[in-house]
């Protein structure tokens, strides 16, 4: 089995119900994830992403279970996972220059001025905003300040990338074009990203592999995703490729009406340590991989009883 | 559009000048009979009687003693009768002074208590009290303890001017957005360096917004705490001036405070105005 670099381990996340007990959001989530790997998590809102999002970045904690990165469980945010958040969450006040260089300052804190704007200025550079670098965000579009998000989440070199529906509040085009760039830069870094998605298509066009989620309360990972089209692939041609559509259509099925059954369909047949890995189109029936996830940590070797509900 | 607004505007304001004035000139001149009586009384009774004069002021004569006072704003002839300049300085610095005491403690206290959800909810009751107390209403307290006049009439505006502040600070501190704290989390930033990189940026809008609230307040404070503590100040000559009957000077101190009041305004309004940030 390959070195795990991410590993979810029987994560749970539940909520305090107004009169009283818990909304268990989703538990027993297990995943691991390869270095470099591109990862889209796609399911319908409220179903947890953005809660699994903010335990892997530090900002809030499971109920239960624990993630490890790099062989040590996550306790906080750490500067080495990066969050681009979907309300880019730039701080007004700043110029872009400002905003770029208070991550790195962050990241370097006995750096000169100098050093820290000519690394901003680096990665400001990097996503076609130079000559904006002394704008405020309110003065930028939509599609700027989504990319000012992105070069203050790149200029701290992280080794994970944790981006929350990061095109989704842009125009198609300008969609495109970060979309283009996010993935030129995520392929030449060989960044490990972990990306929430509403967009089948986006999901296909950047993801090595989607996660496809229930419906919450008691979400659950249904299906591993691996996507079958080259890594070398360009936005053009991608809708050409003969796996496109069959992979596109699985996802969409998946949305459109197994996400709400799952939790009946499967009854006590889902093993959430064992989550199905799927390649639409090349095998049929889908194809199914054992990758029982062995836990890094004695005390979280439970036996995984728990069956969707 | 707008800058014919602001014509059309300034000719009304104009317009309402002039009438007021005209009124007020009509309304104060000379009109009623001289009346014939004893010359000792009438001596006692002044101009008002002996000419049929108003007792009111018109705008000329206050025009003309206000031109007096800015010729000479920095006379002191004894306790009693100091030019106008200097009890102005006098109320200013007075308002300064508790106003800069206030700020020192306001600030840094409302920070922690609106940085700590244990702390707001702890002392809400007791800044729910303390802050609808007529300032003045602790002058008695503070003379007893102070045993000065002056400072208490300090110290009166200290504690009219802290609890705008105060308040606003706390809930600056405790809206700032959860996403920009989040930014300072995913970066690892300390407490102290949040607290002057996200915390003061976002909220001071929110706190100079206070900050402006208490100098209205300490200014209209000021000249009733100095009717009360006497001695020196723009309230106390107020007082001094209608023991004097002097209605014409009472105007003019009238004319004087609302116009350093509106100039302290503009200063906080400018302040605001440079940390305020679009969004
Ligand atoms: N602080 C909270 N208190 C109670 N419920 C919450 C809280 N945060 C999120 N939830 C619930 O958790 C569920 C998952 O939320 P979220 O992770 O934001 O979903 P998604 O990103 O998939 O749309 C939602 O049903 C939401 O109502
Ligand atoms: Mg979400």
């Amino acid at each position: 089995m390959t070195h795990k670099f991410i590993s979810i381990e029987g994560i749970a996340k539940r909520f305090p119900k107004a009169g009283g007990g818990f909304t268990t959001v989703f538990e027993d989530l297990w995943l691991p994830m390869q270095r470099g790997d591109f990862t889209c998590i796609i399911g319908h809102s409220g179903c947890g992403k953005t809660t699994v999002l903010n335990i892997l970045a530090g900002l809030d904690a499971p109920s239960s279970g624990a993630v490890i990165v790099d062989n040590q469980a996550i306790e906080g945010p750490s500067l080495d996972r990066a969050v681009i958040f979907q309300t880019h969450a730039l701080l007004p006040w700043r110029t872009v220059m400002g905003n770029v260089a208070y991550a790195v300052s962050s990241k370097w804190r006995k750096w000169k001025t100098q050093r820290v704007r000519e690394r901003a200025q680096k990665f400001i550079d990097l996503v076609g905003l130079n000559g904006a670098e002394s704008k405020r965000p309110a003065e930028l579009s939509g599609g700027m300040k989504q990319r000012v998000g992105i070069a203050r989440a790149l200029s701290i070199e992280p080794k994970i990338m944790l981006m929350d529906e990061p095109f989704s509040a842009l125009d198609a085009l300008t969609r495109g074009t970060l979309q283009d760039e996010v993935r030129r830069i995520c392929l030449e870094t060989g960044q490990t990203v972990f990306m929430i998605t509403h967009d089948v298509d986006e999901a296909i066009y950047l993801a090595d592999r989607i996660l496809l989620m229930t419906n919450g309360p008691h979400a659950v990972l249904a299906e591993v995703v691996e996507n079958p089209l080259p890594k070398d692939r360009v936005r053009a041609e991608v809708h050409k490729h003969p796996l496109y559509y069959p992979v596109r259509n699985h996802i969409i099925d998946f949305l459109v009406s197994r996400s709400k059954s799952f939790a009946t369909d499967m009854r006590g047949k889902h093993d959430p340590r064992n989550v199905p890995v799927v390649r639409p189109g090349l095998a049929e029936p889908a194809v199914r991989e054992a990758t029982v996830i062995t836990p890094s940590w004695p005390g979280l070797s439970r036996p995984s009883t728990s069956s969707p509900r | 559009m707008t800058s014919s607004l602001t014509l059309r505007a300034a000719v009304v304001s104009v317009a309402l000048f002039v009438a007021f004035m005209l009124a007020w000139h009509v309304a104060t001149r000379g009109t009623s009979a001289v009346q014939q009586m004893d010359p000792e009384y009438a001596k006692l009774m002044g101009l008002t009687a002996t000419q049929g004069k108003s007792a009111m002021p018109g705008p000329l004569d206050v025009g003309a003693k206000l031109w007096e006072h800015l010729r000479q704003p920095f006379y002191d002839k004894g306790p009693n009768d100091k030019g106008v300049g200097i009890q102005l300085a006098y109320s200013i610095a007075r308002v300064a002074l508790g106003y800069m005491l206030a700020v020192l403690v306001a600030i840094p206290i409302g920070f922690l208590i609106g940085m700590s959800p244990l702390m707001s909810k702890a002392l809400d009751p007791f800044i729910q009290i303390l802050k609808p107390i007529s300032p003045l209403a602790w002058m008695p307290l503070a003379l007893y303890t102070i045993k000065d006049s002056s400072m208490s009439a300090i110290f009166v505006i200290f504690i009219c001017s802290l609890w705008p502040m105060m308040i606003n600070t706390v809930f600056g501190v405790a809206s700032v957005r959860r996403e920009w704290l989040n930014v300072a989390k995913t970066l690892e930033v300390g407490t102290i360096r949040r607290a002057f990189t996200i915390i003061l940026p976002a909220a001071a809008p929110t706190i100079l917004t206070g900050m402006r609230i208490s100098i209205g307040i300490a200014w209209l404070v000021i000249v009733a705490a100095e009717m009360l503590v006497g001695g020196t100040g723009i309230g106390y000559f107020v007082w001094n001036e209608w023991n004097n009957l002097s209605i014409t000077n009472v105007i003019n101190a009238i004319l004087l405070i609302g116009v350093v009041g509106m100039v302290l305004d503009l200063i906080l309004a400018r302040l605001t105005r440079l940390v305020t940030f679009p969004e």
